[in-house]
């Protein structure tokens, strides 16, 4: 059932993403709120679900967007992924850890991106993808970051478990 | 005794068993002279099986991913892929549909409040546009008159013309690009409406690019500001052909390029498509598509051709229809 959430979450994120967000240019960058969703989803259920999360949500944006198929699941999956294993490990008790992945993760997917681009043979102007609008776009994310971890959050936690015991054990 | 005891607490555990405690027992049933032997510890603890599942997981979706990337670059459209990407993409197209209507009004919103801020420097410019288009629409008329009688007495044979020769196949938006790498839009029309690959594709402002592959319900347009996108234009004033492509650096300025530094181009020129044909190549945009005006003419010693860049008219940012000219003649 939370998977189905998870899922929910992801697919209205890549349509937000693919018909609103992306236009919403400003600086020259524009935010963008499947990789955010993609990093909360790894950072509260885990390295796999985020990974899952990923490849899904990029599967859906290169369909609506007629782009290389599997070419966003890629970066997605292991952004997912990374963003998974830092809240499983290093991220444990330190406060705001969507905003520091947020960050790192904006700008290790733009470069792994234009990285593949540059492999399939498109013409990458670095000094637009990886400066022009990289920098707004890393700030974009990083003032959306708390409030789509808040969203998903909300979106995905599982219900609370009611403690029910017939026994009582004393602890001294 | 208590500090022997002491000692005896803190040396490790190591120690212990290979001293004191025989091989296989643990140091408590040891110390009790049980006989009871310790559980072997699994090779695989728990921790680690975890670890192979998350890797293998992750492997198996990444590896998936590459396999998707391969077959979809190598088959191109007409491979197995492009047939489930097709399915995929008219299976979302009423979601995208859906999500366009409810995005509309908070775009509007948005250019509303953006507009705001160079309304009255905006209002004064088309003021004096207006006066100076008011004059032109007057010798235009009169010099196309005198265009369609010159032409029924040479029996002038063209080519296609902008629009009169193309049937528009008005297309809401339905996808953008969602990086700085791709410069495309992704509209709700496709085969079935009569769209092709490499259709023109233009709003009422100028040209906005060319379509470069097409579903049944859908068709991703290439923008003119595509690194990859190019058009033959000519400067309406002067006749000068040249090249129009995008600015490097830059997001959505264009350049006129191969314009010689003997011809004459100046500031506030408008430039079209030239819809010019070289040997068997025809441009692919039709004659006379309005694309942008000169905003800055330069050069230097070492280029061999003149540096000219064009605003283009079409706002690229804020495309919501788009027209695509479907030619008449492929429909006869």
């Amino acid at each position: 059932m939370t998977g189905l959430r998870v899922f929910a979450v992801v697919f209205v994120a890549a349509l937000a993403q693919a018909v609103l967000v992306s236009a919403l240019i400003l600086g020259g960058g524009a935010p963008d709120v499947l990789l955010l969703v993609v990093i909360s989803v790894g950072l509260l259920r885990g390295s796999v679900p985020g990974a899952v999360a990923g490849f899904l949500g990029g599967l859906v944006i290169d369909l609506l967007t007629l782009d290389t198929l599997g070419l966003s699941s890629l970066v997605l999956t292991l952004a997912g992924f990374w963003a998974g294993r830092y809240g499983e490990t290093t991220a444990r008790g330190r406060r705001l850890p969507a905003l520091l992945a947020a960050g790192a993760v904006t700008i290790l997917a733009a470069f792994f991106a234009a990285g593949l681009r540059y492999l399939l043979g498109e013409q990458v102007v670095v000094q637009q993808a990886l400066v022009s609008s990289l920098v707004p776009t890393v700030l974009l994310n990083l003032l959306l970051a708390l409030p789509v971890y808040a969203l998903v959050r909300a979106a995905v936690r599982e219900p609370e478990r009611a403690i029910s015991s017939s026994e009582v054990e004393v602890v001294v | 005794m208590s500090e022997r005891l002491g000692e005896a607490e803190i040396r490790p555990n190591a120690q212990l068993h290979s001293d004191v405690v025989p091989r296989g027992r643990s140091a408590r049933s040891g110390a009790l002279g049980v006989t009871v032997r310790r559980i072997p510890s699994t090779p695989l603890s728990s921790r680690s099986s975890g670890a192979l599942r998350r890797r293998l997981a992750v492997g198996a979706l990444v590896l998936l991913s590459l396999i998707l990337v391969t077959l979809s670059f190598r088959s191109g459209d007409d491979g197995p892929l492009a047939d489930v990407q097709n399915a995929g993409a008219t299976v979302l197209r009423p979601f995208a549909v859906g999500a366009e209507r409810v995005a509309q009004p908070f775009r509007d919103a948005y250019g509303w409040a953006d507009s705001l801020f160079s309304a009255r420097s905006d209002a004064e410019r088309y003021r004096a546009e207006v006066r100076e288009l008011r004059q032109q629409v007057i010798q235009n008329e009169f010099a196309l008159r005198e265009s369609e009688r010159l032409r029924e007495i040479l029996d002038y044979v063209d080519g296609p013309r902008f629009p009169a020769d193309y049937r528009p196949v008005v297309a809401e938006l339905i996808g953008r690009p969602d990086s700085a790498f791709a410069q495309a839009i992704v509209i709700a029309a496709g085969s079935t409406d009569g769209v092709r690959v490499d259709d023109s594709v233009v709003t009422a402002d100028g040209l906005v690019g060319v379509v470069t592959r097409v579903t049944r319900r859908t068709a991703r347009i290439q923008l003119l500001t595509d690194q990859e996108a190019a058009a033959s234009a000519l400067d309406l004033r002067t006749n000068v052909l040249g090249i129009v492509r995008h600015a490097r650096g830059t997001r959505e300025t264009l350049v006129l390029d191969r314009v010689r530094k003997r011809d004459r181009v100046r500031r506030g020129d408008e430039i079209v498509t030239a819809g010019s044909r070289v040997g068997v190549l025809t441009s692919l945009y039709p004659k006379g598509i309005p694309i942008g005006e000169v905003t800055s003419v330069g050069q230097t010693d070492t280029d061999l051709y003149q540096q000219i860049q064009v605003d283009p008219y079409v706002d690229f940012g804020s495309l919501d229809a788009v027209i695509v000219l479907v030619p008449q003649e492929r429909e006869e």
